[in-house]
């Protein structure tokens, strides 16, 4: 499968090791559609291709938006990208988040790190249909205020009513005035009905073990969550096998799984 | 392949060689075993001369050792370390290649013609293990074009099988000895003292229209009978054997069983069983640029789920130790296989035993983990 080029329109600073690129379409071509959860495959020409997440809002369909950390030899490549130069781009791939599933419960949302991005069309979706929801929350984890992605619309998220947003940090200067501490401590403090929730989970293993177990303790159960997991990915067609998360090609039959599917593979190492 | 049964017939060993000169008329590559580098692999025939004649082998695990038959068969041995994968799933393959000036990007086609492949001499655990394949290629919405070209234009001539190798397990995986269906032709070689004649099945219209050039007479029932008292005997035969009852379970239920440990100080994860495993499909996409940076390519290889760069993401390895690695192989071949394409990807051939150096036996270690309950943790 032939990866499709697009000129990166924008490139937006999110913090000092993530950017978003967007890319357009040139005139007359279309976009795909894209459910929230799903990614693409970015090529970076002649350095290589990574699995990321799309970002953007799914009801805008002129545009494709990848936020990106720069952790290795693609997504630095990818991150050098200037204005019209092209990005590679094969998808989209995978099972998205259940919105469909969700529709008239509360949702809560967990994020750890650059988890947010796969989480924010989501968010999009959720403020675009806000009546189709219950209550909605979002709990964001990162290291430090500075590793904040979206800073401008977690202000603004957190100004519309009856969307529950709450920010921690690892660690943090005396500027903070936010949580500080693992996104687990923010569960007492938001306002949901458990036993009619769905969460969404995207961040490290480790929140999502912790955050998961959090969830059952608070009398949720395994069906009411969903985790996006992270693996290498070549092909993302189910061939090349290395995305194997015991049954689970994490590409097709993921990333977002239904916990009840991955839990006892989540508890054990190196699967 | 179209179904057309004929009634099978009977050719003498020297018809065989007319047989591969039509193949070879008719634009196909022949591909059969021949001798080399002191095993019996898979390579072009310029004739039927090239077989290994009067040669079989004798494996156990961690060895593989030709010797001199007493007889003159020309299919005496079972599996060496190829597999037909080979030539349907290359080992390193150009996906692509574009160019680039500026910002604008051009991908240029590869204009080398489609060869087409006669195999000569397929087992039936081979042919199962294309079946394995085609369904992970084949997927729908997923197709890999060029595989399914490949594997459209490939010419099937199957061998059942007349002897057992020490390693050989089929039998268990319901895999063989006898080939029954995927093949346009197969052959059972009948030889004695005052014969050598193959029987020959034909089973699609192909199959059919080749046989035409190649002189036969119909087999009678004591052919019929020769055949299968043949394939009974090395079904009878089989060096290893694996119960596979309940053994899904066991595997995916076990991951913390102590035969893990110990599998794994004895694996050296070399990767030799992921590369003779005629199942394994596992690749890796490679990236490249001229100095230039104008034009760039990409070419998949065959990867392994041993290598510990398989599993990397940002940060390091999933798997990082061998256990993990081992633990991940020997479970998705007997047990994930079949949660994600309907059928184990174990056909039985043995060449993982044969062809790991330290001799690990997949028989062994599927018996041992989950036969017994682990001990039961220390509580003291």
């Amino acid at each position: 499968m032939l990866p499709r080029f697009l000129p990166v329109q924008r490139r937006i600073r999110e913090t000092a090791d993530v950017l978003s690129l967007i890319a357009e379409p040139p005139e007359g071509e279309k976009l795909p559609v894209f459910l929230p959860g799903q990614f693409n495959m970015l090529y970076a020409f002649g350095v290589g291709e990574v699995p990321i997440s799309i970002s953007g809002d799914p009801g805008e369909r002129g545009r494709l938006v990848h936020t990106i950390r720069d952790v290795g030899a693609v997504s630095h490549a990818l991150l050098q990208l200037k204005r019209n130069e092209p990005l590679g781009i094969r998808g989209p791939f995978g099972k998205p988040w259940p919105l469909d599933q969700a529709r008239g419960a509360d949702i809560l949302l967990i994020a750890g790190g650059i988890g947010l991005a796969p989480l924010r069309p989501v968010i999009y979706h959720l403020l675009a249909q806000r009546h189709s929801y219950g209550r909605i929350a979002l709990l964001y984890g990162a290291r430090s205020p500075a590793d904040l992605l979206y800073h401008r619309e977690l202000e603004r998220w957190r100004r519309v009513p009856d969307f529950q947003v709450r920010v921690t940090v690892d660690h943090a200067g005396r500027d903070w005035l936010g949580d500080v501490g693992v996104v687990t401590r923010l569960l007492p403090k938001i306002n949901l009905d458990p036993a009619d929730t769905v969460v969404m989970l995207c961040g490290p293993e480790i929140m999502i073990r912790f955050s998961t177990q959090a969830l059952l303790d608070m009398g949720m159960n395994t069906q009411q969550l969903y985790v996006s997991m992270e693996r290498n990915m070549q092909c993302a067609t189910g061939s090349c096998g290395h995305c194997q998360f015991g049954p689970h090609f994490i590409c097709k039959d993921g990333p977002v799984f239904r916990y009840d599917r991955v839990e006892a593979l989540l508890k054990r190492d190196e699967i | 392949m179209e179904t057309e049964s004929a009634f099978p017939v009977v050719i003498a060993e020297k018809a065989l060689h007319t047989l591969v000169c039509a193949l070879q008329k008719a634009g196909y590559r022949v591909i059969g075993p021949i001798l080399r580098d002191q095993a019996i692999v898979y390579d072009e025939l310029d004739s039927v001369a090239d077989l290994p004649q009067g040669w079989t082998d004798e494996q156990q695990p961690g060895s593989y050792r030709l010797k001199k038959r007493t007889d003159q068969a020309l299919f005496g041995y079972t599996v060496g370390p190829h597999s037909w994968k080979k030539f349907l799933h290359p080992p390193h393959l150009r996906l692509w290649s574009v160019s680039r000036s500026g910002n604008e990007v051009r991908f240029s086609h590869d204009k080398t013609p489609i060869q087409k492949y006669a195999f000569l001499g397929v087992r039936s655990c081979e042919l199962h293990a294309m079946a394995i394949q085609d369904k992970v290629f084949l997927q729908a919405g997923h197709e890999d074009a060029g595989y399914h070209q490949r594997r459209n234009d490939s010419f099937i001539i199957a061998l059942n099988c007349g002897e057992a190798g020490g390693t050989c397990f089929c039998t268990s995986m319901k895999t063989g000895p006898q080939a029954t269906s995927g093949f346009d032709l197969a052959l059972t070689e009948l030889l004695s003292a005052d014969r050598h004649e193959f029987l020959v099945e034909i089973s699609s219209q192909i199959g059919a229209n080749l046989m035409h050039d190649v002189a036969s007479r119909e087999a009678s029932a004591e052919d019929l009978a020769t055949a299968a008292n043949i394939l009974a005997r090395t079904a009878e035969n089989m060096g290893r054997h694996l119960d596979t009852k309940g053994l899904k379970e066991r595997l995916q239920d076990n991951p913390e069983h102590p035969r893990w440990d110990e599998v794994a100080a004895r694996c050296l994860g070399c990767s030799n069983c992921t590369m003779v495993c005629p199942t394994c499909f596992c690749t890796s996409v490679e990236d490249t640029a001229d100095l230039a940076g104008e034009t760039a390519e990409r070419w998949r290889r065959w990867d392994s789920c041993f290598n510990s760069e398989f599993s990397y993401i940002h940060g390091g390895s999933i798997r990082s130790s061998v256990k993990s690695r081992y633990r991940q192989w020997l479970t998705h071949k007997l047990a994930h296989w079949i949660d994600q394409f309907g059928s184990s990807g174990c056909v039985g051939c043995g060449r993982c035993i044969s062809w790991c150096p330290t001799g690990i036996d997949i028989t062994e270690e599927a018996a041992a983990i989950g036969s017994t309950a682990p001990p039961p943790e220390d509580t003291s």
